[in-house]
C-alpha cells in the first residue's frame, strides 16, 4: 500500500471526479469531494514523511520500468509542492459547499465538484509524474478544468474571462508540446531524469535551445508572468470566488514548480546561463511586474480584481528568486510559493464570505465592514499584513530569505526595489481597511459569514501566523530543496 | 536541404499562419480555427518526427527491418484527443458567450461590457 502512495495521490483525486458525477446530489457529491480531498492531504503528508527518511521516491506505472514507462518520481521539491496544492485543495474543499450556494445554481452543483476534483488531480499529476508528457496531459486536464470553473461565475463576463484565459493558455500547453516534441528529437527520452543525463553531451545545439526558449515561454503564460500575466485578472475577477481561492493558492504555483523542474532538474543550472541572459531577463521582468502590477492593483475598485494583480505582483517576487541564481534566491521563491499560498487562500477565502454576504466584491460594499463583520474583516487584515512582510507573518519570512539573497550577492538596489514593493503593497492594503474601519456603511445590517466558510479562512489566517513565527517545516523543506536543485544535498 | 524537410516547412508555415489569425481575427470562432490550426501544425510536427525514411509501419512482418518509431505517433494521439477536448469546450463557451451577449465579435463584446 506504501509503496503505490505516487500513484495514489493522483488517482484518488482523479476517480473520485466521476463519483461525484454519479453521485448527482450536491451534498453527496460534496461529502464525497471532501473524504477524497482529505485523504490526498494525507497521502501527501505520508510522501513528505516518507522523501524525509528514504530520500526520493520512484514509482514505475504498470511496472514498466524507468526510461520506457512512466515513472512517476517524489523528491523533496515535489513532495513540498504537493503538500501545499492537497493542503489549500481541501480546505476550499471544506468550505465550497457554503461558497457556491449563492454563486453556482443548485442543479449544476454536483458538476462543479467533479470540474474541482479534476482540476485538483491535474495539479497533482504535474508535480508528482517524473514523465515531461505526461506533465503535458495533466496540464490539459487541469487547465480543461480550470476553463470550465472559470465559465461557472454569475458575471457574464466570467465568460468571456474563461474563452480568454482558453485561448491563452492552449497557446501555452503547445508550447510546451512543441518544446517537448524538440527535447525527445534530440534524445530519444521523456523521462526527466533520462533527460537530464543526456542533455549535458547535446549542450550546444540549437535544438535543445530552441526546446528550452519553447518549454520557458510555454510555462510563463501558464504562471502569469507579467507581461504574460493578461487573462489573469478578469479570470480571477469573475470565476466564482471559490475558484478564484483555489486557483490563486495553487494553480500558479504548480506553473512556477514546472518552471523550477523544467530550469534546474531538466536542463541544469548551467544551461541557461550558457545561452542566454535567462536571470537577468527573469530579475528584470519580475521587478517590472512587482511593480506595475501593485500600481494597477492600488485603482482598482473591486476588491477580487485588485487581489488578482496583487497576485502578478507577488509572482514577480517568486521570480526574482529564481532569477537571483543562487540556493538562497531559490529558496525565498520555494518559501513564497507556500506563504503566498496561505495568505492569498486566506485572502480569497475571506473575500468568498464578503461575496456571499453582498453579491459582490466591489470595494463600496466595504464601508463599514470592520464592524458588520469584524471576524472576515480581521482575516483580510491578517491575510493583508503577511502580503505586506510585517514580521510575525509569513510574508516576512519570504521577504526576508529574498533580501538575504540579495544581500549574499551585495545587490543594494534589488534590496531598496523589494521593500519599495512592499510599501506599494502597504498602500492597497491600508485603501482597503479605511473603508472597512473608518466608513460608515450605507447597506442595511448585513451579518457575519456562516461559519462554515468562516473556520476554513480562520484556519488558513492562523496559519499565516503560526508559520511566521515557528518556520521549520516550510524552511527546512525549501533549504533542502533548492540544495537539491543545486546539486549539493541528496 | 529544403525538398526532403519540406514538411517542416508546412509545419512552420501553418504554425505561423494559425498563430496570426489567433492574434488578428475579432471573430471568437474564426480564433478558434487559427488556434486548430496551430495545434495541428504541432501534431504534423510530432508525425515527421517519428517518420524513419524507408521505414514501414512498426508491425513486425517478414522482409521488413526498418520501421517508423511508433512512440511519437501515440503521443500525438493524445495530443489530438486533448485538442479535441479544447475545441469542444471553447465552442460551448462561444455558444454561451453568444446567449449571453448576443455576439461573436470581440469588439462589440467589448463595448456592450462597458456600456453596462
Amino acid at each position: 500500500m506504501l509503496s503505490h502512495l505516487p500513484i495514489l495521490q493522483v488517482i484518488v483525486p482523479l476517480l473520485a471526479a466521476p463519483a461525484c458525477l454519479l453521485l448527482d446530489r450536491a451534498r453527496a457529491a460534496w461529502l464525497f469531494a471532501c473524504m477524497a480531498s482529505l485523504v490526498s492531504v494525507a497521502i501527501s503528508g505520508l510522501l513528505v514523511f516518507q522523501v524525509h527518511q528514504f530520500g526520493a521516491l520512484s514509482y514505475s506505472l504498470g511496472g514498466w520500468d524507468a526510461p520506457w514507462g512512466i515513472e512517476y518520481r517524489i523528491d523533496l521539491l515535489s513532495a513540498y509542492v504537493l503538500l501545499i496544492v492537497s493542503g489549500i485543495g481541501a480546505l476550499m474543499m471544506l468550505a465550497a459547499n457554503t461558497a457556491i450556494r449563492t454563486e453556482v445554481p443548485s442543479e449544476r452543483q454536483p458538476l462543479f465538484y467533479v470540474l474541482y476534483m479534476l482540476c485538483l488531480a491535474g495539479l497533482l499529476g504535474i508535480v508528482a509524474t517524473g514523465d515531461i508528457f505526461n506533465v503535458f496531459v495533466f496540464l490539459e486536464i487541469s487547465s480543461l478544468a480550470t476553463y470550465a470553473l472559470i465559465a461557472q461565475g454569475r458575471d457574464r463576463r466570467a465568460l468571456w474571462a474563461a474563452y480568454q484565459y482558453l485561448i491563452v493558455g492552449t497557446i501555452g500547453a503547445t508550447f510546451i508540446l512543441i518544446g517537448i516534441g524538440f527535447l525527445y528529437s534530440l534524445t530519444g527520452t521523456l523521462n526527466m531524469q533520462d533527460l537530464a543525463n543526456r542533455l549535458p553531451a547535446l549542450e550546444n545545439s540549437a535544438t535543445a535551445f530552441t526546446a528550452f526558449a519553447f518549454l520557458m515561454v510555454g510555462v510563463c503564460l501558464k504562471l502569469a508572468l507579467f507581461p504574460l500575466h493578461l487573462w489573469l485578472p478578469n479570470a480571477y475577477a469573475y470565476a466564482p470566488s471559490i475558484v478564484t481561492a483555489f486557483l490563486a493558492a495553487t494553480a500558479t504555483k504548480v506553473a512556477v514548480y514546472l518552471l523550477i523542474r523544467f530550469h534546474f532538474s531538466v536542463f541544469g543550472v548551467g544551461f541557461a546561463a550558457s545561452v542566454l541572459p535567462l536571470h537577468s531577463i527573469f530579475l528584470v521582468l519580475g521587478l517590472v511586474g512587482v511593480f506595475v502590477a501593485s500600481l494597477v492593483a492600488i485603482q482598482q475598485p473591486n476588491v477580487k480584481r485588485l487581489f488578482a494583480y496583487s497576485s502578478v505582483a507577488q509572482i514577480g517576487y517568486m521570480i526574482i528568486g529564481i532569477g537571483i541564481g543562487s540556493a538562497t534566491g531559490l529558496q525565498a521563491t520555494l518559501l513564497h510559493l507556500f506563504n503566498h499560498a496561505l495568505m492569498k487562500g486566506a485572502l480569497f477565502l475571506a473575500l468568498a464570505a464578503v461575496v456571499f454576504r453582498f453579491g459582490s466584491a466591489d470595494i463600496r460594499h466595504f464601508a463599514g465592514l470592520g464592524q458588520r463583520m469584524p471576524w472576515t474583516m480581521a482575516i483580510i487584515v491578517i491575510g493583508g499584513l503577511s502580503l505586506i512582510g510585517v514580521p510575525g507573518t509569513v510574508g516576512f519570512i519570504s521577504k526576508w530569505y529574498l533580501v538575504l539573497a540579495a544581500l549574499e550577492r551585495d545587490w543594494w538596489p534589488l534590496v531598496i526595489a523589494v521593500l519599495l514593493g512592499s510599501l506599494l503593497a502597504v498602500i492597497y492594503i491600508w485603501r482597503l481597511v479605511e473603508v472597512a474601519y473608518f466608513r460608515k456603511g450605507e447597506d442595511e445590517v448585513c451579518r457575519e459569514a456562516p461559519l462554515s466558510l468562516l473556520i476554513p479562512t480562520a484556519i488558513l489566517a492562523l496559519a499565516n501566523i503560526y508559520f511566521g513565527i515557528d518556520t521549520r517545516l516550510p524552511v527546512y523543506l525549501s533549504d533542502s530543496a533548492a540544495q537539491m536543485l543545486f546539486g549539493g544535498g541528496p | 536541404m529544403l525538398p526532403e524537410l519540406y514538411n517542416y516547412w508546412v509545419v512552420i508555415i501553418l504554425m505561423m499562419i494559425g498563430f496570426y489569425i489567433v492574434i488578428v481575427q475579432g471573430n471568437l470562432i474564426k480564433k478558434l480555427i487559427g488556434l486548430n490550426i496551430f495545434q495541428t501544425s504541432v501534431f504534423i510536427f510530432y508525425i515527421s518526427v517519428g517518420k524513419v525514411a524507408g521505414g514501414s509501419a512498426p508491425i513486425v512482418a517478414e522482409g521488413v527491418s526498418v520501421y517508423s518509431n511508433p512512440l511519437p505517433h501515440v503521443l500525438i494521439l493524445t495530443a489530438i484527443v486533448v485538442g479535441i477536448a479544447t475545441m469542444a469546450l471553447a465552442l460551448a463557451l462561444v455558444v454561451r458567450i453568444k446567449n449571453a451577449y448576443g455576439t461573436v465579435e470581440e469588439e462589440e463584446l467589448q463595448e456592450r461590457d462597458l456600456r453596462c
